[in-house]
């Protein structure tokens, strides 16, 4: 062991204990079928995201017949609102949500445990004058909470980003807050406590890694919701501007006709269902894992 | 067992025993007093949060509404009209003054009085949630009690119908129910719902079907799973044992002794699932064009129409603290315990 992250003598055997307990939530989880079918589809989607790109016909811009064509050999999805090539969009259309989605979970996963730990773990008057500033935001829906700021700060992918991981910040809080409070209370932390370990040693020692697997179920849901909401934006036209394709906007830019040619609105729409079911059945199926290992150890 | 020691507990609380009725209901005034104050204190930090997003920050809203290219001294004279001369407090100080006397300003856009075009916009996004909340509360007390009492593959199959339900995004299944019904697969129902100004929503129900048949779709999921889960938690209880070797017929033991308990999670539920409906009806009125607060939002921001958009977050902003404290009020109301306890 070296001298850089050696924790306190008292929390080790725990450390160890709780390390093996990370990998069986993981392992455990995999024991679900739904586990198995999230990862599947979330491999699939963000393999097309990422290399979809390479394998489109045309490039995404490139006019290739008239506005609303129905399939035929060479645009086998047939052609959107201009005249472009649905199938190219699609497969360059993930990329947006993709890495902004994740992005917004982490940033909403990572300042909401902070916060939930120090509301937790804090004095009290930490604890209640953060939870209580964020009851302010959960009492805004989070689309019009992002909205609010596209509508004076203009839109950019970074921005939308920020304000989706900051809605998501509350509701993490509020769970790790929980958590925390929970195992504060437990002996363990007493003991450690009792020796006179530092508090924020015990914060990242010996509290912070009996929550990840709670935090990485939170960083599952947080993503899978941020899809939801940042191919909204992009549907409200609030997103991604128009010559970028993205599949939020391309069913904002092509359900004028849907009657006459729906595959430009349906492959879309599959891609985006499909994302969202496939990482959402990957954080149920962490979850599952997680309250199971709960159960069993009582 | 723990059960009644809490029992024994809570009338030798801090407050004194609670013997007469008047007593609990002055516990619950109390409560509610205090929530109301809670709520009202909530609600001025988003006035705050409002003012300094869309007044306050380095984006010079004068500059947002005028384009980029106005003039420098039409963004002055705006400045002086919005008020954006004056030292921020002053500025938040006198716009939450006319907020209060209910002065929501003039729409920049059309140049009607914001408060009159909000009330027609509220009117018709609380229809849509009424006839949402009209369907979605029973039918998921029904199918949560259903799948609690016959577990089994049908428990199973609903049960993953939920799980991807609610992961699809709002859209989505706004999208989807107008490919399958409006458009491609069948043309049952209109896929707009053009509700013309100055007529009420309830003379076009054709139109409303899709909307609230998404809202529906949207909270069904998460509700009945409540609905489902505390079911099973009542059932497995000493009490209901007790109603079921007493010889008790099984209905009679659901409805009227399971059903009862079972609900209370589901009614705080109700609570915080249409605080995130009032967030998908945003999404929802633009698909189909409602002429709802969520389109009047979509619209003040896309035209920067200042007022319009204070002012829809605003009622927002009401709507969830009222239905969270709404919510919360109804379940200490119909829990005993916690009706007379003094941990409130």
């Amino acid at each position: 062991m070296t001298a850089t992250a050696a924790p306190p003598e008292v929390s080790t055997p725990q450390e160890a204990d709780l390390r093996s307990w990370w990998a069986v939530g993981l392992k455990d989880s995999w024991q679900y079928g739904r586990t198995r079918v999230g990862l599947a589809i979330t491999v699939l989607i963000v393999l097309l995201a990422v290399f979809g790109p390479l394998l489109a016909p045309h490039s995404p811009t490139q006019l290739v017949g008239p506005p609303f064509a129905g399939p035929s050999s060479s645009s086998p999805l047939g052609t959107d609102y201009v005249g472009e090539d649905v199938l190219s969009r699609v497969l360059n259309g993930g990329r947006f949500v993709l890495w902004m989605a994740v992005a917004a979970g982490l940033i909403g996963t990572i300042g909401g445990t902070t916060l939930g730990i120090t509301a937790g773990y804090g004095r009290k008057w930490v604890d209640e004058a953060i939870m209580r500033s964020l009851d302010v935001l959960l009492a805004i829906p989070v689309i019009v909470f992002a909205l609010l700021f596209i509508s004076m700060l203009g839109s950019s992918p970074l921005l939308i980003v920020v304000l989706v991981g900051i809605s998501w910040m509350p509701t993490v809080a509020r769970t790790v807050r929980a958590a925390t409070l929970e195992i504060g209370r437990r002996e363990f932390i007493e003991a450690a406590e009792v020796v006179g370990t530092p508090r924020r040693q015990i914060l990242a020692y010996d509290i912070l890694p009996n929550l990840m697997t709670i935090i990485l179920v939170e960083l599952g849901l947080r993503i899978a919701w941020s899809i939801s909401l940042v191919s909204a934006i992009s549907f409200l036209g609030f997103g991604i501007s128009p010559p970028h394709s993205d599949w939020g906007l391309m069913i904002n830019e092509n359900s004028i006709g849907l009657a006459i040619q729906p595959w430009a609105v349906v492959a879309p729409v599959v891609c985006i269902a499909l994302f969202s079911i496939g990482v959402s059945l990957l954080a149920d199926g962490l979850a599952q894992a997680v309250s199971g290992i709960d159960r069993k150890a009582g | 067992m723990t059960d009644s020691t809490v029992i024994l507990e809570v009338p030798a609380g801090p407050a004194g025993p609670v013997t007469s009725v008047r007593g609990a209901r002055g516990h619950f005034g109390r409560w509610l007093a205090r929530r109301l104050a809670l709520g009202v204190v909530i609600l001025l930090a988003v006035t705050l949060l409002v003012f300094l997003a869309t007044q306050a920050l380095p984006s010079n809203p004068s500059q947002a509404i005028l384009g980029r290219n106005a003039t420098p001294s039409a963004v002055a004279a705006l400045n002086h009209k919005l008020g954006l001369d004056e030292p921020i407090l002053t500025q938040y100080v006198h716009w939450l003054g006319r907020l209060l006397r209910g002065h929501l300003g003039v729409s920049l856009a059309t140049g009607q009085p914001v408060g009159a075009l909000l009330w027609h916009r509220t009117v018709n996004s609380l229809t849509l949630l009424f006839f949402a909340a009209l369907i979605a509360l029973p039918l998921s007390f029904f199918l949560g009690t259903i799948t609690a009492v016959r577990r089994g593959p049908f428990d199973r199959i609903f049960l993953m119908i939920g799980v991807v339900l609610s992961a699809l995004p709002d859209f989505v299944i706004a999208i989807t129910l107008v490919i399958l019904f409006a458009t491609v697969v069948f043309t049952i129902f209109p896929g707009v719902a053009l509700v013309p100004p100055g007529t009420s929503p309830l003379d076009h129900p054709k139109e409303l079907v899709l909307p609230v048949m998404t809202l529906v779709l949207l909270n069904v999921p998460y509700l009945y799973r409540l609905v489902r889960a505390s079911m099973i938690d009542v059932l497995g209880s000493e009490y209901v044992a007790m109603a079921r070797l007493k010889g008790m017929p099984p209905r009679i033991v659901i409805v009227r002794h399971a059903l009862r308990n079972a609900l209370l999670p589901a009614i705080q539920g109700s609570g915080i699932v249409l605080g995130w409906l009032l967030g998908s009806v945003v999404v929802v009125e633009n698909v189909f064009q409602y002429p709802g607060l969520g389109s009047a939002l979509t619209d003040g921001v896309h035209n920067r129409d200042l007022p319009v958009i204070q002012a829809v977050v605003l009622v927002f902003a009401i709507g969830i603290v009222l239905f969270n404290l709404t919510a919360d009020a109804l379940t200490i109301y119909l829990t005993p315990k916690l009706r007379t306890g003094s941990d409130l």
